[in-house]
């Protein structure tokens, strides 16, 4: 641990492992964005990709990158990003390394929320807004049913997981009374994709960030206090059910609005903050750390994706989703040979 | 160091949990420096008690004042700079060590910006040095035994630095020897740190022998409340508990101890071998 103090009383904590996960894990993502940015049908050097970015490309090269590349890359750096931090604070949250929002339900409301628009039809710009309200609505039921004198974690998991299976039905419902094409549409939605993402995919997300990031980075300290239970968090001076309130809504807010911009990508959520953890080897809940890793992962599985099988692309999700379950199945054993399951 | 007026008091309170009343009326005073003990038995409402006065359960009637303001309309970081608890069960984060645990009970006096003063830094070298865990500061919480972990989740408690401590049923789960060793610890910190302690113990020997101030409680009712040596009687011990015993000097420490009453018939109902007692 090193502390960082000044002669006005201002100190400043961290640990250096886990700091050097983060940058480590932030600096791999962007190298691997500057590589997945040049290949492709148009293949360019990584000089020119930077070249490009700094604003010196010729026109083509400013057209590949500026609208079709790029706003793909940040779409799949934010979505990780936001997926990660969410999975960690729902994962402090419930005090249960299971406890992500693909879980608990939020994802299926979102999902919920995009087939309601896929049958009724609609622009795409609806099916994003729908996703978010699916997501949100959903937060708020699981909220409303699991309240009873303040929130507890299990009973969170517990109404989440039953609400994730009632979300599950009525997708499966929704799927069958769409037309044939738009349930096409549907499903590589479910599956999540990053394919055609521009600008006006990423930008609500990247708003939604700005704000919430600091948020959920101000409420660290406390997230921290909530992971020994809430009577001995409340005993430090933690407003317990006021911070889970503020922890659930941002959580929500992040994973619904990360589903309108890539559908819902699985797994990420839940195995960034383990995969971040077991490199800090830190406790507490990593949230920066985890947030890279996020961004790292999913970059890393869309450029496997799009390049993995030269003959079509993968959906990211088919990546996301075959490597987090192996890595369930893995975490799953290891800890159950360690005894702690 | 007499025992002095309370700085932290209920009154009136009706305590219930959703709709299942707990108790009503309860109304208590803990003396300021001393080391109270509650006991009673199971569901008597012990625990509950200690809830309501560390601002765990708020009461759905009467109040609790911690120096003559409402515990809850104080804000709750200026709460827990004044008053400290040790719940029944805390959870250790995986791996965490013992350093940084106890560290973490200086939260209430942190800030974004106050991360880690060099007050932290001693309160929390002092808090493991006062529970004997100064030796085991890099280790992971999860390899510590029972014993040495409780002392772990007291030194946090500690590092806390409040005046009032409460801690619900510290020595459960543990052997003899390591629940004698958390009393004498309780006792350190209450002589030689003039701190106020609430304890909820569940050995009435153990709470004649080491409280100043004991409440004995059945059914969410206060029965009798003093010093041991004033109230600790066979009347008492039989209508709290519903035990026929004794009570005599303990030869160690001169309190009152109590002697359950020895050999019941293996036929007799309990309620002819206390006839017979009588």
């Amino acid at each position: 641990m090193i502390v960082l103090r000044i002669p006005n009383g201002w100190s400043v904590r961290f640990h250096p492992r886990a700091l050097a996960v983060g940058a480590g894990a932030a600096l791999l993502a962007v190298v691997l964005s500057v590589f997945a940015i040049g290949s492709g049908d148009y293949p360019m050097s990584s000089a020119d990709v930077l070249r490009t970015l700094a604003g010196r490309g010729s026109p083509a090269e400013d057209f590949i990158i500026g609208e079709l590349r790029l706003p793909r890359l940040v779409t799949a750096l934010l979505v990780g990003a936001a997926l990660a931090l969410a999975g960690t604070v729902f994962q402090s949250l419930v005090r249960n390394p299971l406890g992500s929002p693909d879980v608990l339900g939020f994802t299926q409301g979102a999902a919920t929320g995009a087939l309601v628009v896929v049958v009724v039809g609609g622009s795409s710009a609806a099916l994003a807004g729908a996703a978010l309200a699916g997501g949100l609505a959903t937060g708020l039921l699981i909220y409303a049913i699991a309240w009873r004198e303040g929130v507890h974690g299990y009973r969170l998991v517990l109404v989440g997981i039953g609400v994730a299976a009632i979300l599950t039905g009525v997708n499966g419902y929704l799927l069958t009374r769409a037309p044939l094409m738009q349930a096409a549409r549907a499903v590589l939605w479910l599956t999540g994709s990053l394919d055609g993402r521009g600008w006006v995919n990423a930008m609500p997300l990247l708003i939604a960030m700005a704000v919430l990031v600091p948020v959920l980075l101000a409420c660290g300290p406390a997230v921290r206090m909530i992971e020994m239970g809430d009577d001995t968090a409340n005993a430090l001076g933690v407003r317990v059910e006021r911070l889970r309130l503020v922890l659930l809504g941002a959580a929500v807010l992040l994973v619904s609005l990360a589903a309108a911009a890539a559908g819902p990508v699985s797994f990420v959520a839940l195995t960034a903050p383990h995969v971040a953890k077991r490199l800090t080897r830190t406790p507490g809940p990593n949230l920066l750390p985890s947030m890279c890793v996020g961004a790292l992962l999913l970059v890393a599985a869309d450029f496997a994706a799009q390049r993995a099988f030269t003959a079509h692309q993968l959906p990211v999700g088919v990546v996301t989703g075959a490597l987090g379950g192996a890595y369930l199945v893995w975490l799953l054993a290891t800890e159950r040979k360690a005894g702690r399951i | 160091m007499q025992p002095g007026t309370p700085r932290i008091s209920g009154s009136g309170m009706r305590l219930a949990y959703e709709r299942r009343i707990i108790a009503e009326e309860l109304t208590v005073a803990i003396p300021d420096r001393s080391f109270t003990v509650i006991i009673g038995p199971n569901a008597c409402g012990k625990s509950t008690l200690l809830r309501a006065l560390s601002r765990m359960l708020k009461p759905t009637a009467g109040a609790v004042l911690l120096d003559g303001e409402d515990i809850h309309t104080l804000p709750a970081r200026k709460v827990a700079r004044t008053l400290g608890l040790l719940p029944q069960s805390s959870i250790a984060p995986d791996g965490i060590s013992v350093a940084e645990l106890v560290a973490r009970g200086r939260y209430p006096h942190q800030g974004l910006l106050r991360q880690w003063s060099r007050d932290d830094e001693r309160v929390v070298e002092e808090s493991m040095a006062a529970t004997g865990v100064a030796d085991l500061a890099d280790r992971p919480v999860d390899e510590l035994s029972g014993g040495q972990r409780q002392r772990v989740w007291i030194a946090m408690a500690l590092a806390q630095q409040t005046p009032l401590l409460m801690l619900d049923e510290p020595t459960t789960y543990l052997d003899i020897a390591h629940q004698i060793e958390i009393l004498d610890l309780c006792a350190h910190l209450h002589e030689e740190q003039g701190r106020t302690l609430v304890v909820v113990l569940h050995d009435l020997n153990h709470a004649a022998r080491y409280a100043t101030h004991l409440i004995a409680m059945r059914e969410g009712r206060v029965m009798a409340a003093g010093n041991p040596r004033d109230i600790v009687t066979a009347d008492l011990v039989e209508q709290v508990f519903g035990l026929p015993c004794r009570v005599i000097d303990d030869p160690e420490s001169g309190t009152p101890m109590v002697i359950p009453a020895a050999r019941r018939r293996a036929d007799a109902t309990p309620s002819t071998a206390a006839m017979e007692l009588a």
